[in-house]
């Protein structure tokens, strides 16, 4: 019923809206990582292998990415510990309650991630709110120094970030679960945790993966938390990136290392959907 | 619909613990939204318990701050204008995802909802690097560019999922009834569209607000919020941030309350694990 002028009308403008501010800069960021930095500071368009080279040669860079990789899956586990409870809870249990608890697990979403994180270091801090909680009541006579810049920091604060971003999909689908399964489940004697563990976790496992994705990839690729609260300790791969677009100016080795993220979460991406491909019953 | 497993001592225990867990988790989640708010009016600045002194101090030195208000402008233009861009592309993108066949339609979708899911980092460089290459003056501009492209998705995603349930027989009436295309477009397609566009609208002003990651590569001279509050946090803690963040925390829960409503109204669907879904999946 649509000609072809309607059509053309409203693929032609996002087409090329996306193709220049979304599939150009990424094939750019491609090309750059095979430039090169001339010794006066300057990009030089020609193609080489080293930035690649210098990738497999420095340990730095390899030890940065496991790092951030660890952060990034502990993240991602206890996100999944603190959330599937949550979700469970409020779709199974909450009754009445559950659209107020729903827009509880939302509203620190609305928060800032950045005053969130910053809320966290004043926390944390050797005269932040924790410690001198515990000096004012007698529990430790000197401020914990650890806790504050150094990957705990950076696992916390992501964590309670991500936290109700990997509960929303696996809420979603323990939600579309039919009870009835659940019901017939406990008629035929099923126990309670025969019927989690063989009815409704194998149902929800597109909502976990879901979550679990999105908690590791956003996690890997974030610089602002070790930034703040991470300390030396804490150096994430992000901020290696960040500072060879910045002070250390070389774009191209910088373009590189994004290039293999990039790459990476794609791989995660296409694995993620795969699996979820493999559990999804509808 | 509550499943009653009482009948069951195991069971019943185990609700307990899933209680407490639930309560345990919302005290994590909410312990330093509360610091945030106690902290903006404790005289002693922020850190050291208990609080005490309690003063407006901050906020009244936050309403003398300029380059705060100036920043808080800036932010608001940008996420205007990044709603403008995302939901014009959007809306196309969607009508063109729902009607149209073209060759890389899969590529095409996979890549509008890439930014949701990559960090940011990466498309931040990726478009720095457009703008270095094309000699454009990184500015507001730029931030605007980068923030309408990468939140297109949300509208499309909203959109989209609104076109599905779009009953067709209404604008192929109107079609047949001698309307033209542009007209059955305005007068019909949009206004039956118009709780997703309009909650899409929401969400991608209250992201644009907050973004970082893709503003700190493409910053010029003005700085947005987000990117005024970083400037002030690497130089040490200002209680002042703490009155900004608690005013737009009030200001937050208004809109979510606005947007919830919005959402019940459609049908209560959780919009933002959708997003998480079709970000991870590409569909």
């Amino acid at each position: 019923m649509f000609s072809r002028a309607y059509r053309a009308a409203v693929t032609v403008p996002p087409l090329v809206w996306v193709t220049v501010f979304l599939l150009i800069p990424y094939l750019l960021m491609f090309c750059y990582s095979f430039w090169s930095v001339s010794m006066a500071q300057t990009v030089v368009h020609s193609w080489t292998l080293d930035n690649y080279r210098e990738l497999l040669r420095v340990n730095v860079y390899w030890q940065t990415l496991f790092r951030s990789m660890w952060i990034a899956a502990r993240v991602m586990l206890f996100s999944l510990l603190l959330g599937y409870p949550l979700a469970y809870y409020l779709s199974f249990h909450a009754a009445r309650r559950k659209d107020l608890l729903y827009q509880l697990v939302i509203i620190p979403l609305w928060v800032s991630y950045l005053v969130r994180a910053y809320a966290w270091k004043t926390i944390l801090g050797s005269d932040g709110v924790l410690n001198t909680l515990l000096q004012y009541t007698h529990l430790s006579k000197h401020p914990l120094e650890f806790l504050l810049y150094s990957p705990f920091a950076v696992v916390l604060t992501l964590t309670h970030i991500y936290t109700p971003f990997t509960m929303l999909p696996i809420y979603a689908s323990l939600e579309h679960i039919p009870r009835n399964l659940v019901e017939a489940s406990h008629d035929l004697g099923g126990s309670p945790s025969q019927t989690f563990w063989r009815v409704i976790f194998p149902l929800s496992i597109p909502g976990v993966l879901a979550g679990a994705t999105f908690a590791f990839v956003l996690s890997l690729g974030d610089f602002l938390a070790p930034l703040l609260l991470g300390g030396p300790s804490g150096i994430m791969i992000s901020n290696i990136v960040v500072s060879l677009f910045g002070a250390a100016y070389n774009w191209p080795l910088g373009a590189a290392i994004s290039l293999c993220m990039l790459v990476l979460v794609v791989g995660l991406l296409f694995i993620s959907e795969r699996l979820e491909k493999k559990w999804s019953f509808t | 619909m509550e499943l009653h497993m009482s009948n069951d001592t195991n069971s019943s225990s185990g609700t307990r613990w899933l209680l407490v867990h639930t309560v345990a988790v919302f005290a994590f989640l909410y312990l330093p939204i509360a610091v945030l708010i106690v902290y903006s009016f404790n005289g002693e600045g922020v850190g050291g318990f208990p609080p005490h002194n309690l003063t407006f101090d901050w906020y009244r030195m936050l309403f003398a701050d300029a380059a705060i208000w100036e920043s808080v402008g800036n932010s608001v233009v940008v996420a205007l204008s990044a709603v403008a861009i995302a939901l014009a592309f959007g809306v196309l993108a969607a009508l063109a995802l729902d009607r149209a066949q073209f060759p890389g339609k899969a590529l095409f979708r996979r890549l509008v909802l890439l930014p949701l899911i990559l960090p940011g980092i990466i498309t931040g460089l990726s478009l720095l690097m457009l703008f270095r290459e094309a000699d454009v003056k990184l500015s507001l501009l730029t931030i605007v560019l980068g923030h309408g492209t990468a939140l297109i998705s949300v509208a499309t995603t909203e959109v989209f999922a609104g076109l599905q349930k779009l009953d067709r027989a209404q604008e192929e009436a109107s079609l047949d009834l001698g309307a033209s295309y542009w007209q059955t477009f305005w007068r019909v397609t949009i206004p039956n569209l118009q709780l997703p566009i309009i909650g899409a609208a929401l969400l991608i002003f209250t992201l644009s607000m907050d973004e970082i990651a893709v503003s700190f590569f493409l910053i010029g001279r003005d700085n947005t919020l987000p990117l005024e509050i970083w400037g002030r946090l690497r130089r040490g803690i200002t209680p002042e941030i703490n009155a900004i963040s608690t005013i737009i925390f009030v200001f937050s829960l208004v809109a979510i309350v606005i947007w919830y409503r919005l959402r019940v109204r459609t049908e209560g669907r959780p919009a933002i694990a959708e997003l998480i879904e079709a970000a991870v999946q590409g569909n």
